[in-house]
């Protein structure tokens, strides 16, 4: 920083105009200069599998949440996982999805057949919970994946 | 070529709506959002508009009301607010590629070449998606130039004219439109505001009809060009086009107001590297290096009873570089210079500017060969662990422990869709 040079710039406030760019940069790699055999891997790349495309269908609309409890464990999913929530998908009949109701957030399947809607859980402790029609409810998004990094 | 159509998508009470989107106990409850520091209203929910709560208010003003009506106050939640946007942006561009993003919740879509008749249904299934996708309602609204589809996306959400959120210009009468416009202030014209409107009222224009009737020479003489082009542009006659989005940035700012004022220059130097150290992650995460480092510092200008400094000082680096240490110690020294006791500090603020891609880097002459790429990793290390375990998790010495300057945000929401350890938990029991 020895040489560093220091220009004052009328202060207005914190706003900053843009200093005058005195170097000319050129890209070092700008003429790649061919030398010995290419690799015959070379052809072949691109293939690593990236777990986001596996998990996400619809990166814009995709939300994390924290589970927290034991009522969806007969649908793997477990205490801490972290669920992958689309809300482009339209929840259907036996969607797992994340519920507003009565100011909590709920993850329970979807049941909705003849005049019943129901948010099950999957557990036998946990009683379903019945979905009357003056219930403050919404269907936030569907549950498509599940993940948990565990200690190694 | 095709008459051009612009259509103008805002989303309503967006910063309250973000807040509701992820707190169900918020269903129906008046939610008002607060500026930097938790000073005044910048924005309320539909039930606090209801209320009749103005925007702008201080918040101590009106704490004792909103006490008594239950509305909840959140801090400004701008990292929620940025992302929400920015997924908002990603939508609209999937209904059209011509897109200026105005402001953090309006977009302008070019749909120049739409079919008439399918407009308002093309305006619909925006509205459908976004809030679908997203959950946060938009209104849309639909004309032959910039300025006209501002008002219509003005008229769709004050239901003056249009239906569900929707209005659509191009498919009102000429009938219909003038006794719109004849009952519109000539104020909530874009562009016309507070300074202009009372002129326009002393020369006998007080609506929107009014204005777009006057003579655009004798507007352009009594004020400028841009009066008169606001007057053709009311005519649906476009001036204005959309404005391109430089996708890289050129300059990084990172500045902030201080919870309460600071007075010495380790406080200073604390909040300086913490503002270096964010700008720098943002300069390495689009792959770029700076060759120019500025440096801001001021206190209050609104108190009449202090003492006023400010100061702004940039430096160009010898060699461009995004490495937080090298960044963070031009900045100091910066700062060193600037600094004056005896001040009440109330802004500090740092620009990275001269931004290059880092496959231009140009080393020095003198520089270490091998040094760079050691400099490299550390500093991919620093954000790997910072985006993992939350930022600030690992950081420079010089930012400090204490945080005495940060800004004051009682009523923060946590950080719903940018950190694994804020994310909101859902109930399965």
């Amino acid at each position: 920083m020895a040489n560093a040079e220091i220009s004052t710039v009328p202060p207005p406030g914190i706003r900053f105009p843009a200093p005058e760019s005195k170097l000319c940069p050129l890209p070092i790699d700008a003429a790649k200069i061919p030398a010995g055999f290419p690799s015959p891997a070379a052809d072949y790349e691109n293939g690593r599998l990236d777990i986001n495309t596996y998990l996400i269908r619809n990166p814009v609309a995709t939300f994390f949440f924290t589970v927290e409890g034991r009522s969806m464990e007969g649908a793997e999913i477990f205490d801490g996982d972290i669920v992958v929530v689309d809300r482009s998908i339209t929840p259907r009949h036996g969607h797992i999805v994340v519920a507003f109701i009565h100011g909590e957030r709920l993850l329970k399947r979807l049941y909705r057949r003849a005049h019943r809607v129901a948010l099950i859980s999957e557990n036998p402790d946990f009683p379903p919970v019945e979905i009357r029609e003056d219930a403050e409810f919404a269907v936030w998004g569907v549950v498509v994946g599940k993940f948990k990094r565990l200690p190694a | 070529m095709p008459a051009p159509i612009f259509a103008l998508v805002d989303c309503n009470n967006f910063y309250a709506s973000c807040e509701k989107l992820f707190d169900p106990r918020l269903a129906g409850v008046p939610v008002v959002v607060l500026s930097n520091n938790d000073g005044v209203v910048v924005a309320r929910s539909a039930e606090v508009k209801a209320l009749g709560l103005p925007m702008g208010q201080p918040w101590f003003k009106v704490r004792d009301l909103a006490k008594r009506h239950g509305i909840v106050a959140f801090s400004s939640n701008y990292t929620l607010y940025a992302d929400m946007s920015n997924r908002v942006v990603n939508v609209l561009a999937q209904f059209s590629p011509d897109l200026e993003v105005y402001s953090i919740d309006e977009s302008f879509l070019d749909l120049s070449g739409h079919v008439p008749e399918s407009l308002a249904a093309y305006g619909r299934s925006i509205r459908e998606r976004v809030r679908q996708w997203l959950g946060l309602t938009v209104c849309v609204g639909i004309a032959s130039s910039k300025t006209l589809a501002k008002l219509a996306n003005h008229c769709a959400k004050k239901n003056l004219a249009g239906t569900g959120g929707i209005c659509d210009f191009t498919a009102m009468s000429a009938a219909e439109l003038d006794s719109l416009m004849a009952r519109i202030e000539v104020g909530e014209i874009w562009g016309v505001g507070r300074q202009l409107a009372p002129k326009l009222h002393a020369m006998g224009i007080r609506s929107v009809k009014a204005l777009r009737d006057a003579d655009p020479g004798q507007l352009r003489q009594r004020f400028s060009v841009v009066q008169e082009r606001i007057v053709q542009e009311l005519r649906g006659i476009p001036c204005l086009s959309l404005e391109d989005v430089t996708p890289d940035r050129q300059q990084i700012i990172s500045s902030r107001s201080f919870g309460e004022r600071v007075h010495d220059l380790q406080s200073l130097q604390e909040a300086v590297t913490s503002h270096i150290c964010r700008a720098a992650e943002k300069l390495r995460n689009q792959d770029s290096l700076a060759g120019a480092v500025t440096v801001s510092i001021r206190t209050s200008p609104f108190n009449p009873n202090e003492p006023r400094y400010q100061k702004s000082l940039t430096v160009a680096l010898p060699e461009a570089s995004a490495d937080s240490r090298i960044l963070t110690r031009a900045a100091l020294k910066l700062l060193g210079q600037s600094y004056r006791q005896g001040y009440a500090y109330q802004k500090a603020g740092v620009m990275l500017s001269d931004i290059r891609p880092r496959r231009l880097r140009q080393p020095s002459l003198f520089s270490a060969i091998g040094n760079d790429e050691d400099n490299r990793r550390l500093m991919q290390t620093l954000d790997h662990i910072n985006s993992r375990w939350g930022r600030g998790t690992l950081r420079l010495a010089a930012e400090g422990t204490d945080f005495g300057w940060r800004m004051k945000r009682g009523h923060l929401s946590p950080a719903y869709t940018t950190n694994w350890e804020t994310l909101p938990r859902l109930i399965a029991r």
